[in-house]
């Protein structure tokens, strides 16, 4: 009887305990390699949400436990997610910066009972691979396809479109080219330039030849980007008043200080901006700072990993602490909150963001280059998501 | 016909800048006969003192171009004594594991010390923008780095085929242990030879970073093509590394110009052309 007693009180107690536990987050991201300033920029969103709203959701500690992914590898990606599940125990999935470790981490989750945020993989089709896939990052589609609007409205009719050969660029070329051709304009030409290029002379050639009055331009940020700018201007394509559309991912904050000179006056069409002018984006901006050390390498990511522990830490709160993953995505479908990047909601039927799409054009304000935000696009969703 | 004659500047310029990175390469795999793919790091780690130089201290290019030459032969030297000169003679396989986890280590260094960010050189005025060659305009930087590449294959042929040190060079490659014994001090020879080769590295880190900006991943990023224009020319070779690069040059701007969507294909197809055809490079000495 005794013993029973004692049995029965620290069952009691594990229960009370289980209750108010620490949940664990994994988060699966490049924090060493090519994009490692990428994966520092997730840890400065969640290092910045910790501090403005604290590491606790009513009883429950959120623990935040990384892996680091160097490079897209689908393998290595869904070995690290079994790991996080099976090993670390956790309760939640996050992180994810190339869209084929996203799809390879999917199957797992059903079976897992655990959901994934993603908070930057930018495919539309990363939300049909599993219906516990949430998304606060954005899509290629999502961002580009405002631009045709832009380009028709400054009087463009004929474009160019150039982009690296990969899915992003394909999907930013795709979106471009059907919704400037849905609002008149005409696609003269559309090139797609290897991944390895490292000389654009003769793809400036080519857009001069072409007779386009704009090009719409997709390359992955980093040391591609500064080339093509560079050359850009110093094959004259920039003196002959052609004008340089793209997606915000070419002109991100943590590559302007060298961008800057090469890419000013250049129309970028994006979710986020570090200069966007509102209090939940500057309380983000010094959080993220202060994490950083240095403010020069914030990026987007960072508002796509502290939105995503915005989701978070609301499925928590929803199923307060319980794993159930099915019912803690049901919980935000629908969810509207204030990002640091404006007024965002979860689509109920894809798990999609819906955001605002800013116009931005990169402008040199007090001494710093920054993507300045000239007109608001609002309320978009992903023009690139079909039903499954 | 002018697109053409656009292909071609901008054939000979990429070529140039090819030649003027890689050739540091050569010297190492061809006449000291190590195979050394730390080179990409050597030119990473000259970019990163020059662009340090102009951006946060304000010195004018050319100074940040030989403080960044100045520093690599510097640094080159005790790597060369304690760490290089125990694998002079080892096998290739032993050469490339090294020096693999040698760039390894200078690029964890190089983001831990300059951060993951990109870095650039500030350039002088005069070669900012573009330049206007009649029928249409070129960027200054590149005609510049093709009057350096010029510079570069002359000055390197007159040092080794037409002075003492040259001599004692090819002496010591061909036969160190006859070299030494008629007096000539091989290990110094090699030293100075080495030194050289880094500080060719840094300047070409330094002339190419418009086209090859630098950032941590640099090193590897580029070791591919580096390692491509030292066997197509023939390792070693002046000649031979110049012709490979205006030859792959011009087959990787033409290609990009009329077919970008079949990106390296041809550059690879030219590149196994001429291997098989020139087993041992275009200029390369039969082993």
């Amino acid at each position: 009887m005794k013993y029973l007693l004692q049995v029965t009180a620290a069952v009691a107690l594990c229960a009370g305990v289980a209750h108010a536990d620490v949940i664990k987050v994994g988060v699966v991201g490049p924090f060493s390699g090519g994009a490692a300033l990428q994966g520092r920029n997730f840890q400065a969103g969640i290092e910045a949400y910790f501090a403005l709203h604290g590491k606790t959701v009513g009883e429950h500690e959120i623990e935040v436990i990384y892996r680091d992914l160097p490079a897209a590898d689908p393998g290595q990606s869904a070995a690290l997610t079994q790991e996080l599940i099976v090993g670390e125990g956790v309760q939640y999935l996050a992180g994810y910066y190339y869209t084929p470790d996203a799809m390879a981490a999917a199957p797992i989750l059903e079976e897992a009972n655990v959901p994934m945020v993603i908070f930057n993989a930018a495919t539309s089709a990363i939300v049909n691979a599993s219906p516990l896939v949430v998304r606060t990052s954005f899509t290629t589609f999502q961002t580009s396809t405002p631009m045709a609007t832009v380009a028709r409205e400054r009087g463009i009719s004929k474009a160019i479109t150039v982009v690296s050969d990969y899915g992003p660029g394909i999907d930013a070329e795709t979106a471009f080219v059907r919704a400037f051709g849905a609002a008149g304009g005409e696609t003269v030409q559309s090139v797609r330039m290897p991944m390895t290029t490292v000389d654009f002379s003769p793809i400036m050639q080519r857009i001069k030849d072409s007779g386009a009055e704009a090009v719409f331009a997709f390359l992955p940020a980093g040391p591609q980007t500064l080339g093509f700018m560079t050359a850009f201007v110093e094959n004259g394509l920039k003196d002959a008043g052609v004008q340089l559309l793209a997606p915000g991912d070419l002109t991100q904050e943590s590559d302007l200080p060298v961008l800057g000179p090469n890419a000013a006056g250049m129309l970028t069409t994006f979710h986020y901006a570090v200069s966007h002018n509102s209090p939940e984006n500057i309380a983000f901006i010094e959080a993220a700072s202060n994490w950083l050390g240095n403010p020069d390498e914030l990026s987007f990511p960072a508002v796509g990993a502290y939105d995503g522990m915005t989701v978070i830490a609301r499925m928590i709160e929803a199923t307060d602490g319980r794993q159930d993953a099915a019912a803690a995505v049901e919980a935000v479908k629908g969810m509207e909150w204030i990002s640091p990047r404006g007024p965002v909601s979860i689509n109920p039927e894809n798990r999609h963001l819906t955001q605002n799409i800013y116009l931005r054009e990169v402008a040199e304000v007090e001494g710093k280059w920054i993507n300045h935000e000239l007109q608001v696009f609002e309320n978009q969703g992903d023009p690139g998501w079909v039903a499954p | 016909m002018q697109t053409i004659l656009s292909i071609g500047v901008d054939a000979f310029a990429y070529g140039m800048v090819l030649f003027v990175i890689s050739i540091g390469l050569s010297v190492t795999m061809g006449l000291m006969k190590f195979a050394n793919l730390a080179h990409g790091a050597f030119a990473m780690i000259g970019g990163y003192v020059a662009s340090y130089a102009t951006q946060a201290l304000g010195w004018h290019f050319g100074f940040a171009l030989l403080a960044a030459v100045a520093a690599c032969m510097v640094l080159a030297v005790p790597l060369e004594r304690f760490l290089y000169r125990r694998f002079y003679g080892a096998s290739e396989l032993r050469q490339v594991l090294m020096t693999i986890g040698l760039t390894f280590m200078i690029i964890g260094i190089a983001n831990w010390l300059m951060g993951p960010t990109l870095k650039t050189i500030a350039l002088p005025p005069a070669l900012q923008g573009p330049v206007d060659i009649g029928f249409r305009s070129v960027p200054a930087h590149k005609i510049f780095a093709a009057v350096v590449g010029l510079l570069v294959a002359i000055g390197l042929w007159l040092l080794i085929e037409r002075t003492f040190f040259g001599v004692k060079l090819r002496a010591a490659v061909d036969d160190a242990p006859m070299a030494e014994a008629l007096g000539i001090r091989t290990k110094i020879v090699y030293a100075i030879s080495f030194s050289i080769a880094i500080g060719l590295a840094a300047l070409g880190g330094v002339v190419g970073a418009q086209l090859l900006p630098i950032e941590p991943q640099y090193a590897l990023h580029h070791m591919v093509t580096f390692l491509v224009v030292v066997s197509v020319g023939g390792a070693g070779s002046i000649g031979g590394a110049l012709a490979a690069c205006l030859i792959l040059g011009t087959v990787k701007t033409t290609g990009s110009y009329l077919m970008p969507e079949f990106g390296n294909f041809f550059f690879y197809l030219a590149v196994i052309a001429i291997v098989a055809v020139f087993p041992n490079g275009l200029m390369g000495r039969a082993k």
